[in-house]
């Protein structure tokens, strides 16, 4: 296989891997950041793991979220089922920039996500019983990852090949 | 859909009943005790710090004393004790630890005691074991490790720097003390950084040679012993093996002590349920032969308590409406259904004064949301039958878990139906199994649409969706103004809103916009999109015009207005907000489909039977745990930040009644009669 000759699903396949690659790093940072707060408030009090815990898992949506693109751009393609299908170059180049929200976004909302998820983590600290509200304000930032995620599902789902 | 009316209940009664009227009153619960009455010469407040403080520490004598028996010997809690609630026990049980709590108490002292003992015992250890590890280097030495003469001679000890040998010290004397004759110097042992030595040299030169040796580093052991090294070794360890003896024996005396650990937990409670008592006491106003206690209570029992005191002790009973400005505090009263949400709102925030209870038309929207996210048929029916099994299993259960259960159980109902509309059994577990093991791809078909294939079409109901629930809330926010007698505020913040948003969806409707999204063409009779664009405008100059009334000056108040009118984009925010009901449902089914695929990969044999089973185990608890905490956290922000953004403010504080506030167990309530 000429890679010259292929390189509509070369496109494709690298924004699939854009998408996984800087949605699961943002999360993955998001949750690192988290979870360095919410180890140091188990260290004081262990009887609030459960609570830090759930807190630390909700900067890890954007890898879903970049999962679920690169999944969706895979089937579309064609490698998950095993036969590559024959991806013109521009089709290729559209996919790409249709994985880039879910990338980008999801990189960045990710740490943002992360460092809101440790604030929220010292309100359970100091505050147990306001777990509810903590939890809200990590959810106000992947609002835009969540959107970030339609456009790029959309718009992979809606090109032809 | 309520929050319960309350009313002030003052009760005016003689000492002699007082105790009996406190007790009947905590174990109750129905009473959150405020007083208005100040105090003056007649009615004094009595100080009851001093047996309030006595209780307090007796409940934490207690307590402690279970802890340190949780220590020694844990008790065997199961996975779900959490769940389990506080025990139930009978009047006469506890009648019965109360007669004995004097004994009870010195148990719970003693096991401090026993506790402080065996911690004393570890330190002695510790102390015990530094000394033989001083001890070691000298452990050669055949004589007492300390200063010793004879007639002519006399032997000293030390330690000198690392690296130093019989030959330097030798040197050094000659050096530093040329007057010495016949001094003889032994190396007792030496280790990389510390040489141990013995001296042996003429009784007049004692000092000058220590003195001649402290010059190049030496010191005096810190510690002397009156024994041989090695002898007194043995004997420090004998010690440690008494210590270690003492510690056993305290252990199994802990150990036998531990039968009597359910009843530090009643006393726990007992003192603790006194301390509250005697912190009431000591708020009430009392006279020379009476007193007063005055409070917050339901409506719905006042008629009940006060009946059953004005009837049973000689006292006045009044009962009266709260004052005009008087903020109460708040129970919630909802049907079976709708109560199981009320966590949910508590967590934001109970109404304030004058506010509506949201929770009736919150609960249908929240569990009608949830099931959307979720949106799996299987996830839906493994959720609903966990939190049913755990609520049947765990009937003590305490009232907060109890309610987030039921509201898990009905979302997961609500996920089980919305999973059948949209045909997502496990993502597409029935295809991905039939095509593998049995060579035909069996499909079960959606009852509605498959979310996958369209969309676009689940895009536009959850948008819609999104306008009908905060329609809803425009709508309550236009009730209340009207109930409050506020025509004016209804007018220009509602029905001005709705006029401007309904005239702008009518006008999306019939737009390529729309008919592009939708896949539809709708088209309009001429009269409508005029009445459309009419509605819109004559909403949008109303708002204007009127949002900043309460501004005399004409040029701030269009600009305020204006500034209202920005709000557009607000509402366009919140109804795209919704599209995460798409998302969400996306998300899951997606994800249980790598799962699925990653399982169907392996080759079709035992192993890659087995291999299936596992990935697929582990993969759906994955992602049945991360979208049920999302569907959670998701819908409640659908809740809080859209819907009560509309009309609800919450800050309302919760009632606090004056009850047995026990921490292990309760007491089987007396009936009132």
């Amino acid at each position: 296989m000429n890679i010259a000759e292929n390189l509509g699903i070369v496109y494709a396949l690298l924004g699939a891997a854009v998408a996984v690659l800087f949605a699961g790093a943002g999360s993955a940072i998001g949750v690192g950041i988290a979870g360095q707060a919410a180890a140091g408030v188990v260290t004081e009090d262990p009887s609030k793991f459960a609570k830090v815990l759930i807190i630390q898992l909700l900067p890890g949506t954007q890898g879903l979220y970049g999962l679920l693109v690169g999944f969706i751009t895979l089937s579309k393609i064609g490698i998950l089922g095993g036969g590559a299908l024959d991806v013109s170059v521009s089709s290729g180049l559209l996919i790409l920039a249709a994985c880039l929200p879910i990338g980008i976004v999801g990189l960045l909302s990710g740490i943002a996500q992360g460092k809101t998820a440790a604030s929220s983590i010292g309100i359970v600290a100091k505050k147990p019983e306001q777990f509810g509200k903590a939890m809200l304000f990590p959810a106000m930032v992947e609002t835009y990852a969540i959107l970030a995620l339609l456009i790029s599902f959309l718009a992979v789902n809606g090109i032809q090949i | 859909m309520a929050v319960l009316k309350m009313q002030r209940i003052s009760i005016c009664a003689l000492k002699k009943d007082r105790k009996a009227i406190l007790e009947k009153l905590q174990s109750l619960g129905v009473v959150e005790i405020n007083h208005v009455i100040e105090e003056d010469e007649d009615f004094k407040k009595m100080d009851t710090a001093g047996q309030k403080a006595g209780f307090e520490k007796a409940s934490t004598l207690a307590e402690q004393a279970i802890d340190i028996l949780d220590k020694y010997v844990p008790e065997k809690k199961s996975m779900f004790a959490s769940l389990e609630g506080k025990a139930l026990i009978e009047r006469e049980e506890e009648e019965r630890i109360r007669n004995e709590r004097r004994d009870l108490l010195k148990t719970a002292k003693q096991i401090g005691r026993l506790d402080k003992e065996r911690s004393e015992q570890m330190a002695e250890i510790t102390k015990l074991n530094n000394s033989i590890e001083s001890l070691n280097p000298w452990i050669s030495l055949d004589v007492p490790l300390t200063p010793a003469e004879t007639d002519r001679t006399a032997v000293f000890f030390g330690t000198m720097p690392g690296g130093t040998d019989a030959e330097t010290v030798y040197g050094i004397l000659a050096e530093k003390a040329p007057d010495i004759t016949g001094a003889d110097v032994n190396i007792v042992s030496s280790e990389p950084g510390m040489v141990y030595l013995a001296v042996v040299c003429m009784k007049e030169d004692v000092q000058a040679a220590e003195d001649a040796l402290r010059s190049a580093g030496f010191a005096r052991p810190s510690q002397m012993w009156g024994d041989v090294p090695k002898f007194q070794k043995e004997e420090l360890e004998s010690e440690i093996a008494d210590c270690r003896a003492r510690i056993e024996q305290i252990e199994n005396e802990v150990k036998d002590l531990s039968d009597q650990r359910e009843k530090l937990k009643i006393l726990a409670d007992y003192y603790r349920v006194r301390a509250d008592k005697y912190a009431v006491l000591g708020q009430i106003p009392q006279s020379e032969r009476t007193f007063v206690i005055s409070g917050y209570i339901p409506q719905c029992e006042a008629a009940h308590l006060s009946g059953y005191l004005t009837e049973k002790y000689d006292c006045m009973v009044d009962v009266e409406e709260l004052q005009e400005n008087e903020e109460a505090p708040v129970i919630l009263k909802n049907n079976p259904f709708s109560a199981s949400v009320e966590g949910v709102v508590e967590s934001y925030g109970l109404p304030h004064k004058g506010e509506l209870d949201p929770t009736t038309i919150m609960s249908f929207f929240y569990v009608f949301f949830f099931g959307m996210m979720l949106s799996d048929a299987a996830y839906g029916a493994i959720v609903a039958i966990v939190c049913a099994v755990l609520v049947k299993k765990f009937p003590r259960m305490s009232q907060g878990m109890k309610k987030s259960m039921k509201l898990f159980f009905y979302c997961g109902l609500s996920t089980l139906v919305w999973g059948i509309l949209f045909g997502g059994y496990f993502g597409n577990i029935v295809d991905v199994v039939s095509e593998k093991f049995f060579g035909t791809t069996i499909t079960v078909p959606a009852l509605w649409f498959v979310p996958l294939n369209d969309p676009m079409k689940l895009l536009v109901f959850s948008l819609l969706f999104g306008v009908i629930h905060l329609f809803v809330g425009l709508g309550i926010k236009g009730y209340l103004c009207l109930k409050d007698g506020k025509v004016m505020d209804f007018f220009c913040d509602v029905v001005l809103w709705f006029m401007l948003l309904i005239g702008l969806i009518l006008m999306l409707l019939p737009s390529d916009i729309f008919a592009s999204i939708a896949q539809m063409n709708i088209v309009f009779p001429a009269w409508l999109n005029t009445g459309a664009k009419a509605l819109a405008i004559a909403g949008a100059v109303g708002i204007v015009l009127m949002s900043g009334r309460e501004k005399k000056n004409p040029a701030l108040r269009l600009a305020l207005g204006a500034y209202d009118l920005y709000n557009v984009s607000g509402w366009l925010s919140d109804v795209l907000s919704y599209s995460r009901l798409l998302a969400l449902g996306l998300a899951t089914g997606v994800i249980a489909s790598v799962i699925n695929q990653m399982g169907s990969m392996l080759p079709n044999n035992v192993i890659g039977v087995i291999a299936f089973v596992v990935i697929f185990i582990a993969g759906h608890t994955l992602n049945l745990a991360i979208n049920l905490l999302g569907a959670y956290v998701h819908t409640n922000r659908l809740q809080f930040v859209e819907f009560f953004g509309k009309f609800y403010e919450g800050g309302g504080e919760p009632f606090n009644p004056f009850k047995e506030n026990t921490k292990y167990a309760d007491v089987k309530e007396e009936t009132l009669s």
